[in-house]
């Protein structure tokens, strides 16, 4: 990709679980790697136990990969610099209750990210560039917003917030890792579309991470779908949706609730049980459930199989 | 710097707050009272607490609004100059081992690993100690028992409580998104503790603090009472060492034996009350909510 | 509708708070037929987990059942004594909630909290208890051996299915849901809605499902209610409400899911907030965040009426429908 701002390349993480008799290694995310542009959003996408929220905190630097690694900008990203530029591919977290520190008022986080990142701005005019970012995400009246406390300010408000925050620093990539999950319905819109305007206006890429595959599609550019740690596909939006090849993504597809069409029949009996991530073993980990396994699937990783220039699958049963 | 201009807004919250709970108020007024008595005893106290040279044994009357002791002492005059001895090691032993537990408790939570491992046996191995016998060993051993002494032993056998207590807090605080996402957008390890880790904690440091001071005031009046306290000096503790010595209460002069305990539990419903008034101080999510001027999006 | 099993009269629940009392849930009534699926559809604080509570009889302070009448075959439960209310509890109206993590206790077995709600309701023999559990785990497709299972060894689709499969033990009439499967995954969430409508025909239990999601249970419902700050204001068979929605509200709740198949177009959601229960506006609740209200709309509140089987809570369509008829 020509105007790659972030190049990941086989990023693993494990994690060791268990006591003393059950030692095992959680493959939490495993030889990932993708792209992305600047100016689109990417949506990541998977279930309990994709790795979807490891690949988020490995690149924020909330804790380091356990091989692969990550190029930033044309930075490549070792430990140590990952530790000197926290806050340049900052993160919007999930839960709107829990990402706000209760006791300090609104405007504290992201005057003190202003301060930590954006030396240029003369400490007079920090609040004055404040009320401007949350203005740009909708909040207004920007200096009353500022100076109130977390729990004055609705769900779908502290989310809005979040994303201002991380608009401080003004990076070129923003980390949102599943920022409509925990907001009633009506009111994610509202975000998607904030998410929209920063893309279109600003010019920043957003690395959207979440479960619901309507709302990926509202946004994203992009979409990459994990299995288990894996990616499973991978492709231009309009062509993960509109012709699905790897077997999880069309059984996402036809799960999923789409209200405003007549229901799918319910292919087969899945229950939707969560992978085996601990000590998976050697091939697919979609294997077990997948109607297409083959004895292959078994013995060996599927690669990456090239659709057409942008869209790719990980699956033996795929034909390019 | 950010930590201290953050716990100074603390007074003028709590000021706001007196208004409205009537709780906490009266805490407040009990604790300003005796703060007052605490400073300036001389104002209030109509006799020479010392002074033996008054009716022994006298009942209540005007000049003597407790009555006398058996040694001829307004026991007036004596509570009101007892009472800096009790708040000052209420308050002296009550910060010192606030300091101690948070350094211990939260360096324990931060940093996990082999150091919380160590510190953690530190504070089980003290908490199990029995503290009262303990206190009695040392001092009976060293004899005399000055004001410092006193409050190095009850620190030393009282800080390991909120050690545990603020670790387990700390623990579960430590990984919420919002200490996260301070981690993310750089902040040090050190503002994170003082500034987004500590503040929330605050009504839980104030309640060991006050924890603490109670404890204080209740061993040091035992310890006192028990004869191994300075037995000269002015205290609540040494009046109930004198007043039992003397059979106070079968001579008839109970008000002697009961003065002093009632002002002991006066400074510790204080001090409990008081505990009310910082829950909400420190948690905003208790305060009311002013309504915003304009509304906007959801 | 040939006899409902549940009646609900205008029932209202109010919370005890410091600025007074507020009004959850408004005047709400509906009839529920033997058999049929309806759900209850509404955003954060709109009533409807209030509402499932009061109807289970399952309030506590500073909740409060303020008013109405709930006729469960005849029978008006807010007037009976808790010992009368236990009979019929679980024989005739069971409950799944919302988190299994929360309802399961993490300390017993699955199996001995199926055998505890057993010997709560019934008389029933060891042996019987013990091959009732069998049968609800396979109705639910959970192997047996997960008798001697602890909870926290289960997936979460697996404890919310183990929780249907309690609720189905003394074969109910009614099955009430709050809100079952918003911590499932899509694939596991769509699995249990199946099983859900499977077990419905076999058994013929009625369902009332509570979600802040209608795509969930856009096809399963038989009709759909949609709650705004305590009221009903619009409720009708399934399909209706989803494609023709009448009140405001619903359209633009309808408009707030983006398509996965369907066509791709630009969303917006539904400006402003819901208003302060404890000192609700003057006339229709949505009024402040109506795009058509009028003067009428914010001095009156609107009654919810009916259109044949389409009732709807809004002067504007009351207008319109008294000039087409």
């Amino acid at each position: 990709m020509p105007d790659a701002i972030l190049k990941v390349q086989d990023l693993t993480r494990l994690f060791r679980v268990g006591g003393f008799r059950t030692r095992g290694q959680l493959h939490a995310i495993d030889e990932v790697s993708f792209e992305v542009a600047s100016g689109e959003i990417v949506a990541l996408v998977g279930e309990s136990g994709s790795g979807k929220s490891t690949i988020a905190r490995v690149l924020a630097g909330l804790y380091p990969a356990t091989s692969g690694s990550f190029v930033f900008e044309g930075k490549a990203m070792g430990r140590r610099e990952v530790r000197a530029s926290r806050g340049d591919m900052p993160m919007v977290f999930q839960d709107p209750f829990g990402s706000i520190n209760p006791v300090l008022r609104v405007g504290h986080a992201l005057l003190r990210s202003l301060k930590l990142h954006r030396p240029d701005i003369k400490r007079a005019d920090r609040f004055a560039e404040a009320v401007a970012l949350v203005e740009k995400v909708g909040l207004t009246p920007g200096e009353e917003v500022l100076r109130r406390y977390p729990h004055e300010l609705s769900g779908g408000q502290r989310q809005r917030l979040g994303f201002a925050q991380a608009l401080a620093s003004r990076p070129s990539l923003i980390l949102a890792d599943e920022p409509v999950s925990m907001l009633d319905v009506s009111i994610r819109l509202g975000l998607l579309n904030v998410m929209k305007e920063l893309r279109d206006n600003e010019g920043v890429s957003i690395l959207y991470i979440t479960h619901d595959l309507a709302s990926a599609r509202y946004v994203a550019d992009r979409m990459i779908v994990l299995y288990a740690g894996r990616i499973a596909e991978e492709g231009l939006t309009t062509e993960v949706i509109g012709s699905p090849q790897h077997p999880y993504t069309r059984l996402l597809m036809s799960s999923a609730p789409d209200p405003h069409l007549a229901p799918t029949a319910f292919e087969g009996d899945d229950l939707g049980e969560p992978p085996k991530v601990i000590n998976p073993g050697p091939g697919c980990r979609f294997a077990p459930r997948c109607p297409l396994a083959m004895d292959q699937c078994v013995v060996t990783t599927p690669p990456m199989v090239a659709l057409s220039a942008t869209h790719h699958a990980a699956c033996y049963a795929v034909k390019p | 710097m950010r930590a201290l201009r953050v716990l100074l807004h603390v007074p003028g919250r709590v000021f706001r707050f007196m208004r409205r709970d009537k709780n906490a108020a009266t805490g407040a007024i009990i604790l300003f009272v005796l703060l007052v008595l605490t400073a300036f005893p001389t104002w209030f106290t109509p006799h020479d607490p010392a002074a033996e040279i008054y009716t022994p044994g006298a009942a209540v009357s005007w000049s003597h609004l407790l009555g006398t002791t058996s040694f001829g002492q307004d026991v007036f005059s004596q509570v009101i100059a007892g009472t800096r001895q009790s708040v000052m090691i209420a308050l002296i032993v009550g910060f010192f081992c606030t300091v101690i537990s948070v350094i211990v408790g939260i360096s324990a939570a931060y940093m996990g690993g082999i150091v919380d491992d160590g510190l953690s046996l530190l504070t089980d191995v003290v908490l199990v100690i029995p503290t009262f016998p303990l206190i009695i060993v040392i001092v009976g051993y060293l004899k005399s028992a000055g004001f410092w002494l006193m409050v190095f032993v009850l620190v030393f056998t009282g800080w390991s409580y909120g050690a545990r207590q603020l670790r387990v807090q700390a623990l579960s605080l430590r990984n919420r998104d919002y200490l996260l996402a301070a981690k993310a957008r750089g902040e040090s390890s050190w503002y994170v503790i003082t500034v987004e880790l500590i503040p929330p904690m605050t009504s839980l440091i104030v309640a060991n603090f006050l924890g603490a001071a109670l404890y204080a005031v209740l061993a040091s009046a035992g310890l006192q009472f028990v004869g191994l306290g300075n037995l000269n000096a002015e205290s609540w503790g040494t009046m109930l060492y004198w007043a039992q010595n003397n059979e106070a209460l079968q001579t008839g002069l109970p008000l002697w034996a009961l003065a002093p305990g009632v002002a002991i539990a006066i400074l510790g419903s204080g001090l409990a009350l008081l505990n009310y008034a910082f829950d909400e101080v420190a948690n905003p999510a208790l305060r009311p909510v002013r309504a915003m001027k304009k509304r906007r999006v959801a | 509708m040939s006899e409902p099993i549940l009646q609900v009269r205008d029932l209202r629940v109010e919370y005890a708070t410091p600025a007074g009392p507020a009004q959850a849930v408004g005047g709400v009534s509906f009839d529920l037929a033997k058999g049929e699926f309806l759900a209850i559809v509404g955003e954060s604080g709109c009533g409807k987990s209030t509402l499932l509570f009061a109807v289970a009889q399952l309030l506590t302070y500073p909740g409060r059942l303020a008013g109405g009448e709930v006729l469960f075959d005849g029978v008006d439960f807010t007037t009976l004594k808790p010992e009368e209310l236990r009979l019929h509890r679980w024989r005739d109206i069971s409950v799944v909630m919302q988190s299994a993590m929360n309802a399961l206790n993490p300390t017993l077995t699955i199996g001995a909290q199926l055998t505890d709600a057993c010997k709560a309701h019934t008389e029933w023999s060891d042996e019987k208890i013990a091959q009732r559990s069998a049968e609800v785990l396979a109705m639910v497709a959970i192997d047996a051996v997960h008798l001697k299972s602890y909870p926290l060894q289960l997936s979460g689709g697996m404890r919310q299915r183990a929780m249907i499969a309690m609720a189905l033990l003394l074969e109910p009439k009614l099955v009430i849901m709050d809100e079952p499967t918003s911590a499932l995954d899509v694939v596991a969430q769509r699995s249990l809605m199946h099983q859900v409508e499977t077990l419905r025909h076999q058994l013929g239990f009625a369902v009332i499902f509570v979600t802040h999601d209608m795509s969930v249970v856009s096809h399963y419902s038989d009709r759909l209610a949609v709650m705004y700050a305590g009221e009903i204001v619009e409720l009708g068979p399934t399909r209706q409400v989803f494609d023709r929605p009448e009140h405001p509200y619903s359209q633009g709740l309808m408009e707030a899911f983006p398509s996965l198949l369907g066509e791709s177009k630009q969303l917006t959601g539904i400006a402003g907030n819901p208003p302060s229960l404890v000192d609700p506006p003057e006339g229709c609740l949505f009024a402040p965040r109506c795009a058509y209200a009028n003067d009428e709309c914010r001095s009156v509140r609107p009654e919810l009426i009916a259109y044949g089987n389409h009732q709807v809570r809004c002067h504007l369509v009351a207008r319109t429908r008294k000039n087409d008829a």
